[in-house]
């Protein structure tokens, strides 16, 4: 059924129709909508047999999933931010158990400074925690992807990640296709899991394990989730086949087939990513861009493929590794060994800032121009003027003061955003 | 539950043999029927309180639950001695996950369980004092204030002793432990406030909090039963000594567990939705000298350089609690 939804009230739905018995949650904005929907609908009753626990922190939140998922039910939970930060020993310890627990991820960046606005530094920071990460492009990919996450988390035994860019897409009204029950039924059985917590059948799960079989727990982890590589195709194949639309799968290659420049991206920058790749085309230019959903496990051979004929390749990133450079743009790297291409990475939409397509078109006619250089790490947009305000005051001053605040007071404004 | 009356002929002792007992009022350690929960050959330290406890209590809720029992372990000694895989010792369905989430893991069990419809499978979460009134403190805090249905049990020994002896939330002043050496005029472990999390768990009105030593294993035992007639979030906080942490001779575990007792600093009780409704009084008081002397852990306070000023305040601290939980027999204070 068609309908125009706010992202979060879209995804609710979504998780809603997957039945999941257990809720986990703990508010922080951008995903606080989606939590609070599903509250309502767990008290309507709109979603039975399900518990909703009110955790007092989003470690007790993944963490009460971890007890929910070893004894038998399909879990859920909802984060962002600091919020996913405050689960990463539950991250990798949910993983390292092999608990096919879902949760959506309101992207969100991540302090100091404090910043509810969305970028992608909260999945980057958690990309090896063993977890596979999907990234959704639009809320009805958003939707799509809920139901195919469960579908991939049971049948691998293995955690996933939802992310969704916070605000853009979460706070976003935009027509969204819901499925009914019926088609969710019909796709998602119910959990059969592969490991229990059962009195009739003891097992200990969670036992201490040292170098004599360590490495080879964690290899059939790194087995399984590249096993995602060929599950998630079939998967997608089966959703379009029951659902009518095309959603998920490894990588969205727009216009590459000719492509001498591609844009490779994850996530909702991709619609603007894709204007500016048609009005370069209708110039002339033999442009592509590269969507990425599934970002863990890294698709290396479909990423390869796609750039098999590009010759440059501009990774727009949001987020980045501080002291190294692009995250992204290093998987590219590693994908597109020893093919004669150039690749540059671009941090671009930090703390939520907007990533325009004129700042992307004068991006690109910088690279096409052989302006950019490949070697360095490039910051879409960065006001180089006030950077160099505050370097000169910190050269300067015998107790500088804190960097932000010194840079806000400059440019004369107050931070904005009024809810953490 | 109603407790037999005997008479005891023997003198000089308050332990009543099982054969004494009716069969149903026995301990479930002398049931040729016990679950054996933690089975042998694990690898705990001889004489190790926090074994004897786990054994008595998992073996007592088996039993209430007629063997419908899930266990949550939070990370340290416990879990650690028991695991080492394929040895695993347990002999029910088990599942560690962190130090510090042990009493959310069990909260989601519980949930879980519940929405399966498995009414009759319950859920003990047992970690040492560490991973309940430090780490886990927050989820503990949590998990009380939803009443959740789980039963948490915290072994303290009162120290970190997996991680090689340091201080904890709960361990007690002058106490030397890998941190808190008695150096200089250092006098071991500060006198803090003491963080009694007994009284903090009552404090959140939940139906059933009691504390219990392994000196006492058939009011251990008791304790288990009755918390597992309850609905909704219990505690139960059992004293165990450590012979490696504490200095002591592993012979003397259940001997220091009963002057710990008897001496008034660790008081025995059971509440109720906030109340206490029932003390175990001393039955011979002891000073606080005799517990802690048997301990290389406060080896300083009676040295070259006696500490009698450290001992009189660690007794005024036993006597508060004597005062605050009437422990002396009615007429004796
Ligand atoms: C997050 C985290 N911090 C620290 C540790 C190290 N650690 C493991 S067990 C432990 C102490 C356990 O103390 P307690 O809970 O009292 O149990 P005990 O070993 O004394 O029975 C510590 C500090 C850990 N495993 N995880
Ligand atoms: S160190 Fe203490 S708690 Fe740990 S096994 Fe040994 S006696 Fe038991
Ligand atoms: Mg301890």
């Amino acid at each position: 059924m068609r309908s125009q939804v706010e992202g979060s009230q879209a995804v609710a739905r979504a998780v809603t129709l997957c039945r999941p018995q257990v809720i986990a949650a703990y508010p922080i904005s951008p995903q606080t909508h989606i939590v609070e929907s599903l509250s309502d609908r767990v008290r309507t009753g709109e979603l039975a047999g399900c518990e909703y626990l009110m955790v007092e922190s989003e470690f007790g939140a993944l963490s009460a999933c971890i007890g929910a998922s070893g004894a038998g039910a399909r879990a859920y939970t909802a984060t962002s931010s600091q919020g996913l930060l405050f689960m990463a020993e539950a991250l990798f310890n949910a993983s390292g158990l092999g608990l096919p627990i879902v949760m959506t991820l309101a992207n969100r960046a991540i302090g100091a400074p404090i910043n509810i606005w969305n970028d992608h530094s909260d999945s980057m920071a958690m990309r090896d925690s063993g977890w596979i990460q999907l990234f959704a492009e639009s809320n009805q990919e958003a939707v799509d992807l809920h139901v195919q996450a469960f579908r991939l988390a049971e049948s691998l035994s293995v955690p996933v990640m939802v992310c969704m860019d916070g605000f853009v897409l979460t706070h976003a009204f935009e027509e969204v296709d819901l499925p009914t029950q019926e088609q969710v039924d019909a796709f998602l059985p119910p959990l059969v899991p592969q490991q229990l917590l059962d009195p009739d059948d003891p097992v200990t799960i969670g036992a201490m394990v040292g170098p004599e079989a360590f490495t080879e727990v964690k290899y059939l982890m790194h087995v399984k989730q590249m096993a995602a590589l060929d599950e998630l195709p079939v998967i997608a194949a089966e959703f379009r086949a029951a659902f009518g639309r095309s959603s998920g799968g490894l990588v969205k290659p727009y216009r590459t087939d000719d492509a001498e420049t591609v844009v490779v991206a994850l996530g909702s920058v991709l619609g603007t990513i894709e204007d500016v790749v048609d009005t370069m085309r209708d110039e002339g230019h033999c442009v592509g861009a590269l969507g990425i959903t599934c970002f863990r496990p890294w698709p290396a051979a479909e990423v390869r493929e796609a750039l098999a004929h590009a010759t440059r390749v501009v990774v727009v990133e949001r987020a980045f590794a501080v002291g190294a450079g692009g995250i992204v743009g290093q998987n590219v790297r590693d994908a597109t060994r020893g093919l004669p291409l150039e690749a540059y990475d671009v941090v671009a939409g930090l703390g939520g800032r907007p990533v325009t397509r004129a700042s992307l078109r004068r991006l690109l006619d910088d690279v096409l121009a052989e302006r950019l250089d490949p070697t360095a790490l490039h910051f879409l947009d960065l006001d180089h003027a006030l950077v160099q305000r505050e370097l000169e005051r910190s050269r300067h001053g015998h107790r500088p003061g804190p960097h932000a605040e010194n840079m806000l007071r400059a440019l004369g404004t107050v931070a904005s955003g009024a809810y953490e | 539950m109603a407790f037999q009356e005997i008479k005891l002929y023997q003198t000089g002792t308050f332990v009543a043999g099982n054969r004494l007992l009716d069969p149903d009022q026995r301990s479930v350690q002398a049931r040729t029927g016990r679950s054996n929960t933690l089975t042998s050959g694990h690898r705990a330290c001889r004489g190790c309180g926090e074994a004897l406890g786990a054994r008595y209590v998992l073996d007592a809720a088996m039993r209430a639950t007629d063997g419908r029992l899930v266990a949550v372990n939070s990370t340290g000694c416990l879990e650690v001695f028991s695991t080492p895989y394929p040895e695993s010792s347990w002999q029910l369905p088990w599942l560690h996950s962190l130090f510090g989430n042990g009493p959310a893991v069990a909260a989601g069990v519980a949930a879980a369980l519940k929405a399966r419809g498995l009414d009759d499978v319950r859920v003990v979460g047992q970690a040492g004092d560490g991973g309940t009134v430090d780490i886990g403190f927050g989820c503990l805090s949590g998990m009380f204030e939803r009443n959740d249905d789980v039963l948490f049990v915290c072994y303290d020994n009162e120290g970190y002793m997996n991680t090689g002896v340091q201080r904890s939330g709960a361990t007690p002043p002058a106490a030397s432990t890998a941190n808190t050496k008695a150096l200089g005029d250092q006098p071991g472990n500060v006198f803090g406030q003491g963080k009694s999390v007994p009284l903090i768990a009552m404090a959140h009105e939940i139906p059933y909090v009691a504390t219990a030593t392994v000196a006492e294993l058939r009011d251990l035992e008791a304790k288990v039963e009755k918390a597992m007639t309850f609905r909704g979030a219990r505690y139960l906080h059992v004293f165990v000594p450590c012979p490696l942490g504490w200095g002591a001779d592993s012979a003397d575990t259940i001997r220091l567990a009963r002057l710990a007792k008897e001496s008034g600093i660790f008081p025995v009780f059971e509440a109720e939705a906030g109340e206490v409704t029932a003390v175990s009084r001393i039955r011979r008081q002891v000073p606080v000298e005799d517990y802690l002397r048997p301990q290389r852990r406060y080896a300083h306070l009676f040295g070259d350089h006696p500490r009698p000023d450290l001992v009189a305040r660690i007794q005024d601290r036993a006597d508060r609690n004597i005062a605050r939980f009437g422990l002396l027999p009615e007429g004796d204070e």
